[in-house]
C-alpha cells in the first residue's frame, strides 16, 4: 500500500483507505472511496498537481492531498 | 384555463445542465440574484402543453446537497423551503452519461427529500462513442423514477421530459436508501423526538450547520429545534451517507449500465497530452490569450468608431430639431455624452464574454486551472484564480464572484483582493482614448506603438495583480484549510446557443447595471456644470466683457462658458483638488473626471465629454476636444507624460464601487473592500505622481 502522491503513471490501482478526518466530504462524493480503481494521468510541471482518473471521474488535486490516500496495485 | 408548474433544474457541474435549460427556455430566462446575497439566480419559462406553463429555475451546480459554498447552500436551502414561493413542484436532476455514477449521487438525495424528482441522462449523442449502453426500464424500476435521456446537441429527448414533467404526480416519492443503515440509533432517535417530520430534511438541516451556513430555521416551518451532536460525528455520519448511497448506486449501475471500454475512443487523452503538456500546454494558453486580446481589439474598432460617431451626430441633429431649453441641454450635453461612453463598450465585452464562453464550454478552463496551479500558487493564488483574472479583463464585478470555487480562504480572498487589478473592460475607453492622443504612430518590430502601449497596459495589470498577491499572501495570516479539487471534464465543440446565450445576458446586464450608474453620474454632472454658487457663475457675461472688451460675439461665448464651467458647482470641486493632481499632470477638469471615475472608470470619457460640451461646441467629437485643451503656458494638456500618468492611474486605482459593494458582500465585511481602495488608490498616485515627475 502506497500513497497516491507516490503512484506511478499510468498504473492501475484500488484505493485501499483515505483519511477521513483530512479529505473533504467533496472529494469523497466525487468517487474518492475505497474500492474504485484510480490512475494517474499526468502530472503538472513540478509534478503538481496531479490528474487522475478515479472510477469514472477525472479529477486534479494537489499533491498534498494526494498523500492522504492510500492505494495499493491492481494485478 | 392556464396552470403554471415549478420546477427546479439541478446537477453537478458540466453535466450540461444549463444546456437544457436554455433548450427549455431560449429567451424567456431572467437573470437576477437571490436575496441579500450576490449568487445569479435564473429564471425562465417554458410551454409544457396547450395550457401548462413551466417556471424553471436553474440552480446553481452542485455535487451534493452538502453545500461548500455559498452558491450551493442556495440550492439546499431552496429545497428545504416549502413556503418559498419558488419551491419545485418537481425536480429535474441532470447527469452526464460519461459520469452516471458521480452524478447519481445528487439525485438520490434529491429524490430522499420527498419531492418528486425526474432524471435526466444528457449528452446521449456521446453513448455510442464511448461504447456506453443502458438499460432505461431497468434504470427507472432501481431509481424509481421517470427517466428522459436527452441530447440538446441532437435536438433530442426533450419532449419526454415535458411529459415527465407534466406528469410529475405519478412520481414516487420513497427513498432510495434507508437512513438506519447509517446510524441506526441516532436516527431512530431522531425520528422518536420528530415523529411527524421528514428524517432525511430533519438531517440536511442539522448537517447544514456544519457544512457552511447556519440556515435561518423559522424559515423552515415544520423544524424549530433540536439538538445537535460534534462536528466531527456529524460529519463521520455525512461520509457514511455518501458511501451508502454510492453502494446503491453500484448495485444499480451493474445491471442498468454497460461500457465497452473497445468501442469508446479516446478524444480526451490525445487533446490532453498536448494542451498540459509541460511546455506546450503553457505556449498553447499563451497564444491563445494573445488571438483573445488582438481580436477584441482588431474586431470591435469598427463597431466603436460607428458608436462614436453616431453618438457625436446624434447631439447635434437633436440639437436643431429640438426647441432650446434647459430639458435639451440636459439631453444633449448630459444624457446622451453619457449614454454614447456606455454603449461604446458593447463590442468589446461581447467579444470578451464570447472568448471566456467558448473557453469554459470546450472544457479547456479546466486545463488552463491545472496547468496554472503550481505556478500561481507561489503569489498565495489557486489555479482556480485563472478564471477571476481572466474574466476581470471584462469586468472585476462577475470576476469576483467567480472565485466561490476557490476552496481555500485564504487564496480566495487573495484573487478577491488583486482582481482589480487585471484591466476590467471599463479602462479600455480610457486608455483608447488617451492612447490615440498621446502615443505617436509608427511602429516598432511591426507592431504599431498604439497597440504595444495597450499591451503594455493590459501586461503592467497582471503583473500587479500577482505582486500584490505575493504581498499579501507574506502578510496576511490566515489560517485555512488547505485543499484544491478540479474536475477536469471532457472536451466538447461549445454549443452555439450556450455562447448566444451567455452573451447576450453578461452584455444585456453589464450595460443596464453600468449604464445606471453612468446616466445618474451624468445627469449630476451636468447640473454642476450647469449651475454655480455665486456672482461669478452668473454674472460671467458682464466680468467677461469688462476684462476682454475686444473680442468678437464668438469669442466672447467661448470665453464665457469656460468661465462659468469654472465657477460651477463642479468646477469648484475640480478647483479644490487641483493641487493634490497637479504634480501629476492634470487640470482641474480631468480632476472632476477623476472624482466622477470613483463611480465607474468608463465615466472618465463621459465626464469629459459633458464639460467640454457645456463649455464648448456640441458637434465636434470628443478626441479632438481633448487634443485642444492647452495648459497656462500654452503647451496641449494631454502629452506623453500626462497621458502615461493618466493611464497609470487607472490601471491601479480602485474606481469601481459596484466591485466595492461586490467585494464587501463577496468577503462579508467592509475591511477588505476598506484595504483594498485606500492601498489601490494611494498606489495609483504614487505611480502616477513619479511617471510624471519622470517623463515631464
Amino acid at each position: 500500500m502506497i500513497p497516491l502522491n507516490q503512484l506511478p503513471l499510468g498504473v492501475e490501482a484500488e484505493i485501499e483507505k483515505i483519511d477521513l478526518d483530512k479529505l473533504p466530504l467533496k472529494l469523497i462524493e466525487m468517487g474518492c472511496l475505497p474500492g474504485n480503481s484510480i490512475s494517474l494521468i499526468q502530472k503538472a510541471p513540478f509534478n503538481d498537481p496531479l490528474y487522475f482518473k478515479i472510477d469514472e471521474s477525472h479529477l486534479a488535486i494537489r499533491k498534498d492531498t494526494a498523500k492522504d490516500i492510500f492505494v495499493r496495485f491492481i494485478k | 384555463m392556464s396552470k403554471s408548474l415549478n420546477i427546479a433544474l439541478l446537477g453537478n457541474p458540466n453535466t450540461g445542465k444549463t444546456s437544457i435549460f436554455n433548450a427549455l427556455t431560449g429567451l424567456t430566462q431572467k437573470v437576477g440574484n437571490y436575496p441579500g446575497i450576490t449568487v445569479e439566480k435564473k429564471e425562465g419559462t417554458c410551454r409544457l402543453n396547450r395550457n401548462t406553463k413551466g417556471n424553471i429555475i436553474d440552480l446553481p451546480g452542485t455535487y451534493s446537497l452538502n453545500a461548500s459554498s455559498i452558491d450551493e447552500s442556495v440550492v439546499i436551502e431552496l429545497l428545504l423551503n416549502k413556503n418559498s414561493e419558488d419551491f419545485p413542484d418537481v425536480c429535474v436532476v441532470v447527469t452526464d452519461v460519461e459520469n452516471l455514477k458521480r452524478n447519481l449521487l445528487l439525485f438520490t438525495q434529491v429524490k430522499d427529500l420527498g419531492i418528486p424528482t425526474i432524471l435526466v441522462i444528457n449528452m446521449a449523442d456521446q453513448m455510442k462513442r464511448k461504447g456506453i449502453s443502458l438499460d432505461i426500464p431497468l434504470l427507472e424500476e432501481a431509481l424509481d423514477t421517470k427517466i428522459a435521456l436527452v441530447s440538446t446537441r441532437q435536438d433530442k429527448g426533450l419532449e419526454v421530459l415535458k411529459d415527465a414533467i407534466l406528469n410529475f404526480r405519478q412520481l414516487s416519492t420513497a427513498q432510495s436508501i434507508s437512513l438506519n443503515s447509517i446510524d441506526k440509533e441516532y436516527f431512530k432517535n431522531l425520528k422518536k423526538t420528530f415523529p411527524n417530520q421528514s428524517i432525511y430534511k430533519l438531517w440536511m438541516i442539522i448537517t447544514q450547520d456544519i457544512n457552511f451556513v447556519k440556515i435561518d430555521r423559522k424559515r423552515i416551518s415544520d423544524a424549530t429545534d433540536f439538538k445537535t451532536l460534534a462536528p466531527s460525528y456529524l460529519r463521520r455520519l455525512q461520509q457514511k451517507e455518501t458511501v451508502k448511497r454510492f453502494q446503491f448506486i453500484n448495485k444499480v449501475l451493474k445491471q442498468g449500465l454497460n461500457i465497452n471500454p473497445e468501442a469508446a475512443s479516446d478524444f480526451r487523452s490525445r487533446f490532453d497530452r498536448v494542451l498540459i503538456h509541460k511546455f506546450w500546454g503553457y505556449v498553447i494558453f499563451f497564444v491563445i490569450l494573445m488571438t483573445i486580446f488582438q481580436s477584441i481589439f482588431d474586431w470591435s474598432s469598427i463597431p466603436m468608431d460607428f458608436i462614436d460617431s453616431t453618438f457625436a451626430s446624434l447631439s447635434e441633429i437633436l440639437k436643431s430639431k429640438l426647441p432650446q431649453g434647459i430639458f435639451t441641454n440636459l439631453l444633449i450635453e448630459g444624457i446622451i455624452p453619457g449614454l454614447g461612453g456606455i454603449v461604446i463598450f458593447i463590442p468589446q465585452i461581447a467579444f470578451l464574454f464570447f472568448f471566456i464562453s467558448i473557453l469554459e464550454e470546450t472544457g479547456y478552463m479546466s486545463r488552463v486551472v491545472f496547468l496554472m496551479d503550481r505556478g500561481l500558487r507561489r503569489f498565495g493564488l489557486s489555479g482556480k484564480s485563472v478564471i477571476p483574472l481572466i474574466s476581470g479583463t471584462a469586468c472585476a464585478i462577475p470576476a469576483v464572484m467567480a472565485t466561490r470555487n476557490i476552496e481555500n480562504w485564504k487564496e480566495r480572498l487573495i484573487t478577491i483582493l488583486v482582481t482589480p487589478f487585471t484591466t476590467c473592460s471599463a479602462r479600455l475607453p480610457v486608455y483608447a482614448i488617451l492612447i490615440a492622443l498621446v502615443i505617436p504612430e509608427g511602429s516598432f518590430l511591426g507592431f504599431n506603438y498604439k497597440g504595444l502601449m495597450l499591451m503594455a497596459l493590459y501586461l503592467v495589470g497582471f503583473v500587479m495583480a500577482l505582486l500584490a498577491a505575493l504581498i499579501l499572501s507574506k502578510t496576511l495570516s490566515i489560517k485555512s484549510k488547505s485543499y484544491f479539487v478540479v474536475e477536469m471534464p471532457n472536451y466538447k465543440i461549445p454549443l452555439f446557443k450556450n455562447v448566444g446565450i451567455t452573451v447576450w445576458e453578461k452584455t444585456r446586464t453589464f450595460i443596464t447595471e453600468a449604464g445606471k450608474i453612468i446616466l445618474a453620474i451624468s445627469i449630476l454632472l451636468w447640473i454642476m456644470a450647469s449651475y454655480g454658487p455665486g456672482k461669478d457663475f452668473y454674472e460671467a457675461d458682464q466680468i467677461i466683457f469688462q476684462d476682454y472688451p475686444e473680442l468678437n460675439q464668438a469669442e466672447m461665448d467661448i470665453k464665457v462658458s469656460s468661465y462659468k464651467l469654472e465657477h460651477s458647482y463642479i468646477g469648484i470641486l475640480g478647483k479644490t483638488i487641483e493641487p493634490l493632481i497637479l504634480p501629476l499632470g492634470y487640470d482641474w477638469k480631468i480632476g472632476i473626471a477623476l472624482i466622477s471615475s470613483f463611480a465607474a472608470r468608463e465615466v472618465f470619457v463621459g465626464t469629459l465629454a459633458t464639460i467640454y460640451s457645456v463649455e464648448g461646441s456640441k458637434e465636434d467629437t470628443i478626441k479632438n476636444k481633448m487634443s485642444s485643451e492647452v495648459r497656462a503656458d500654452g503647451k496641449p494638456l494631454f502629452n506623453m507624460a500626462s497621458g502615461i500618468s493618466l493611464m497609470l492611474f487607472y490601471a491601479f486605482a480602485m474606481q469601481c464601487m459596484s466591485t466595492l459593494a461586490i467585494v464587501k458582500k463577496e468577503t462579508n465585511s467592509w475591511k477588505w473592500p476598506t484595504i483594498q481602495f485606500f492601498g489601490m488608490t494611494l498606489l495609483a498616485y504614487i505611480v502616477a505622481f513619479s511617471t510624471y515627475q519622470i517623463l515631464a
